[in-house]
C-alpha cells in the first residue's frame, strides 16, 4: 500500500501499446492520489488565492520578525506625540489619522503606527497559531492511532483521558493557567515565556478533538485487508503502524490541521484580549483589539486593522482548508 | 433504557471527581513546578508590605504546607459541609457549598457565583435559540437547494462568520448601533428579568445577535454538509419512491439524520457557555461569570477562578450527560451498545 499523498514516480515511462495506437507523447500516467489532489486543487481558484495569501503572510511574518526583534530596523513602539490632539489624546484628522505615512492610522495617546504594529506582532499569531496546531496533532495523532489499533483496555483508558480533557472549560481553564504560572517561567524572557506558554496551554488541552477523528480512522483501517495482509506477513505492531497504517491518515490529518491553526490563531488572540496572552508594549492583533475596545467611542477607527488582520488571516486558513479537504475527498463536495 | 441512564450518571460522577481533582492540581501543583514557593503562593493573600514571617504563617494557615491531598480532600469537605477559614484577623465561617473563599474582596465565592450565574444563563438560552433556528434552518435550505444564489451567499456569509472573532464583531456592534445609532442600551448594562424583562432583553440584545450569529454560522455549515450527505441516501430514494410527498421526506427522514451531530455540537458548546461566556461577557462588559473569571485572574484572585472553573466544568459535564440520554431517546441502538 502506496502513501496516498506520496508523488509516485515508477509510471512515467511511455506505454508502448499506447504510442502504438497514436496517442504520440500523451501516454497514459499513473497518478497518485497526491497528483489527483493537487490538479483539483488548482483548479479551486478560490483555495489558490487563499493558500497563495497565507505564503505570503508567512513570509511577512519572518521577515517581520527579523526586522522587528533581530535587526531592530523598524519600532513598533515609537511615539508619534505630534500627531495626537493633546486635548482629546485621539489622532489628529479623519479617520484615525490615517495618512501616507501612517496608512492604517496611529493609536491614541502615543501616537504608535498601527500598521507598524500589525505588522510587528503577524509572527506572534502565526507561530502560536502552527505550534499549538503541530503540538495537539501530534499527541492527538499519536493517541489516536494507540486507540484505535490496539483496543481494549489502552482504547479504553484513552478514550476516558479524552473525555476528561473535553469536559474542561477550555477558555477558563486557559485563563487560569496563565494567571498561575510566573511570568518569567523557563528561562525564556517576557515574551518568550508568554508565547511558549500559550502554544503549550493551547496545543496541549486540544489534542483529544483530532484524537477522536484519528482513533475512528484507524478503527476501520484496522480491519480493511491490506493491514490483515501485513500483519500475516509478519510486520510487527511498529511497521503496521507507521508504514501501513499512518500513510492512510494523512490527509485527514492535513485537513484537520488547515483548519485547526485559524482556530488557534483566534484563541491566542482571544487570550490577548481578555488581557492575558501577550503583554503590552509587545504588539500583537488581540492586544491591540483590546486596547482598541477602550477607545471605540471617541476612535472607532483603532480597533478596524487589527480587526481585519484577524479575520483576513483566519478566512484564508479556513478557505484553504476547505478547498484542501474537496481535493482530498470529492465525496465531501 | 434504566440501566443506561444509571450508567451515564455513575460515569459523569466519576468525571466530575477526576476534572476537579486535575483543576486542583492546575491550581496548586503547577505554580510550584513552574518554580514557585509555598511563601510566593501565600504572598498573593497578604498586603504588599506584608514581612516575610507574616507570609509564612498566612501560608501554614491556608494549608499550603501540607500535601497536596489533604488540601483536595479539605477543598471537597467544604463543598458539602461548609469550611472555615483563618484570615488571621479573624476566623471566617463559609457555610456550604463552600466553593472557597476570597481573602481580597473577603467573601465566600458560592454566592457570588449564584449572583452572576443569572446573567450567564440569559445570554447563552437566549443566544442558542437564535442560533439554533438560524444554523440549522439556514442549513438545511441550502442543502436543498444547492448551488443556487441562496446556498451560495449564506455559505460564503457562514464562512465570514466562522472566521469573525466575537471580540471584533462585538465591538463594531456596539459602535454602530449602540454608540452611533443609539438603539440599543451600551456595553455594560444589565436588568434582572424578574425587574424589568424589557430592559433586560434590551441589553441582552446586541449580545445575544452577536453571539448568535457566530454559532450559527458554524452550524449552518454542519447541517448543510450533512444534509448534503444524509439526502443521497438509499432510504431517501425508498421515502421518494414509495410516494412520500417531498414535505414529509425532508422532515421526517433526513431532518432526523442531522439532529444527532447537531446534538453532539449543540450540547458541548451550551455547556461552555454556560461556565462563562467569556468572550462576548467581556466585550459586552456583562457581569456574568466569565467577565468574573477574568476580572478575578486581572485581581490575582486565585479562590475565585477555581470556583468558575468547577462550575463551568460540572456545566459542560452536565450537558454532556443530557446529549447522552437525549440520543438515547433519538436511536435506540446507542442504549445497547
Amino acid at each position: 500500500m502506496t502513501a496516498p499523498l506520496e508523488v509516485s514516480s515508477g509510471s512515467s515511462e511511455a506505454q508502448p501499446e499506447a504510442a502504438l495506437q497514436g496517442m504520440g507523447k500523451k501516454a497514459i500516467q499513473g497518478r497518485s492520489l497526491g497528483q489527483i489532489a493537487w490538479m483539483r486543487l488548482k483548479r479551486d481558484k478560490v483555495a489558490m488565492v487563499s493558500g497563495i495569501l497565507i505564503v505570503v503572510m508567512i513570509i511577512a511574518a519572518v521577515v517581520a520578525l527579523l526586522l522587528d526583534r533581530v535587526f531592530g530596523v523598524i519600532d513598533p513602539n515609537a511615539f508619534n506625540q505630534d500627531l495626537i490632539d493633546p486635548d482629546l489624546q485621539i489622532p489628529r484628522g479623519a479617520m484615525g489619522g490615517i495618512s501616507l505615512e501612517h496608512p492604517f492610522g496611529v493609536e491614541p495617546i502615543n501616537g504608535r503606527d498601527i500598521l507598524t504594529r500589525i505588522f510587528a506582532g503577524s509572527w506572534i499569531s502565526l507561530l502560536i497559531g502552527f505550534a499549538a496546531t503541530l503540538l495537539s496533532v501530534l499527541i492527538g495523532t499519536v493517541m489516536g492511532v494507540i486507540a484505535g489499533y490496539f483496543r481494549g483496555w489502552v482504547d479504553t483508558f484513552i478514550s476516558r483521558l479524552m473525555d476528561v480533557f473535553l469536559a474542561f472549560p477550555l477558555l477558563l481553564f486557559a485563563i487560569a493557567l496563565v494567571g498561575v504560572v510566573p511570568d518569567n517561567a523557563f528561562g525564556f524572557g517576557r515574551d518568550g515565556s508568554r508565547i511558549f506558554m500559550l502554544i503549550f496551554i493551547i496545543g496541549f488541552f486540544s489534542w483529544p478533538y483530532i484524537g477522536r477523528i484519528i482513533r475512528a480512522q484507524t478503527l476501520s483501517l484496522r480491519e480493511r485487508e491490506f493491514i490483515d495482509a501485513s500483519r500475516s506477513l509478519g510486520a510487527r505492531a511498529p511497521h503496521v503502524l507507521f508504514k501501513e497504517l499512518l500513510p492512510n491518515l494523512v490527509a485527514p490529518i492535513l485537513v484537520y490541521s488547515t483548519l485547526l491553526i485559524p482556530t488557534n490563531i483566534l484563541f491566542e488572540a482571544a487570550l490577548s484580549f481578555l488581557g492575558v496572552g501577550i503583554q503590552p508594549p509587545s504588539a500583537t492583533w488581540g492586544t491591540m483589539l483590546s486596547e482598541a475596545s477602550r477607545w471605540y467611542q471617541v476612535d472607532a477607527w483603532y480597533m478596524v486593522f487589527p480587526g481585519l488582520a484577524i479575520f483576513i488571516t483566519v478566512l484564508a486558513f479556513n478557505l484553504f482548508g476547505d478547498g484542501l479537504r474537496d481535493a482530498l475527498d470529492p465525496r465531501a463536495r | 433504557m434504566f440501566a443506561y441512564i444509571i450508567r451515564r450518571l455513575i460515569g459523569a460522577v466519576i468525571l466530575l471527581f477526576v476534572v476537579s481533582m486535575v483543576t486542583f492540581a492546575i491550581f496548586f501543583l503547577v505554580p510550584r513546578i513552574a518554580g514557585a514557593t509555598v511563601e510566593d503562593m501565600a504572598s498573593r493573600y497578604v498586603g504588599k508590605t506584608a514581612d516575610e514571617a507574616a507570609i509564612h504563617s498566612m501560608a501554614e494557615r491556608l494549608g499550603f504546607t501540607d500535601p497536596l491531598y489533604e488540601q483536595y480532600g479539605r477543598f471537597v469537605a467544604g463543598i458539602f459541609a461548609g469550611a472555615d477559614y483563618d484570615t488571621g484577623a479573624e476566623v471566617v465561617h463559609c457555610p456550604a457549598p463552600c466553593f472557597g473563599y476570597s481573602f481580597i474582596t473577603r467573601n465566600p465565592v458560592w454566592p457570588d457565583l449564584v449572583d452572576r450565574m443569572g446573567v450567564t444563563i440569559s445570554l447563552a438560552l437566549g443566544a442558542a435559540v437564535i442560533w439554533l433556528a438560524f444554523g440549522v434552518g439556514t442549513g438545511v435550505v441550502s442543502a436543498l437547494r444547492r448551488g443556487t444564489f441562496f446556498d451560495r451567499a449564506s455559505m460564503g456569509i457562514a464562512l465570514a462568520g466562522v472566521s469573525l472573532p466575537i471580540f471584533f464583531t462585538g465591538l463594531l456592534s456596539l459602535t454602530i448601533f449602540s454608540y452611533g445609532l443609539g438603539w440599543t442600551a451600551p456595553g455594560g448594562s444589565y436588568t434582572d428579568f424578574a425587574e424589568d424583562p424589557l430592559q433586560w432583553a434590551g441589553a441582552l440584545i446586541l449580545p445575544w445577535i452577536t453571539l448568535a450569529f457566530l454559532n450559527a454560522a458554524g452550524y449552518a455549515r454542519l447541517t448543510r454538509a450533512t444534509m448534503l450527505e444524509t439526502m443521497n441516501e438509499d432510504f431517501i430514494r425508498t421515502a421518494r419512491a414509495k410516494g412520500l410527498n417531498e414535505r414529509t421526506v425532508v422532515v421526517k427522514h433526513g431532518l432526523r439524520s442531522v439532529l444527532t451531530p447537531i446534538l453532539t455540537i449543540f450540547g458541548l458548546d451550551l455547556g461552555i457557555l454556560l461556565g462563562g461566556a467569556v468572550l462576548t461577557e467581556s466585550t459586552y462588559s456583562l457581569p456574568g461569570l466569565g467577565k468574573y473569571a477574568v476580572d478575578a485572574i486581572v485581581s490575582n484572585d486565585l479562590p475565585k477562578v477555581l470556583g468558575v472553573t468547577l462550575v463551568g466544568a460540572t456545566f459542560i459535564i452536565i450537558a454532556n450527560l443530557v446529549v447522552d440520554l437525549l440520543y438515547a431517546v433519538v436511536d435506540p441502538r446507542v442504549r445497547y451498545s
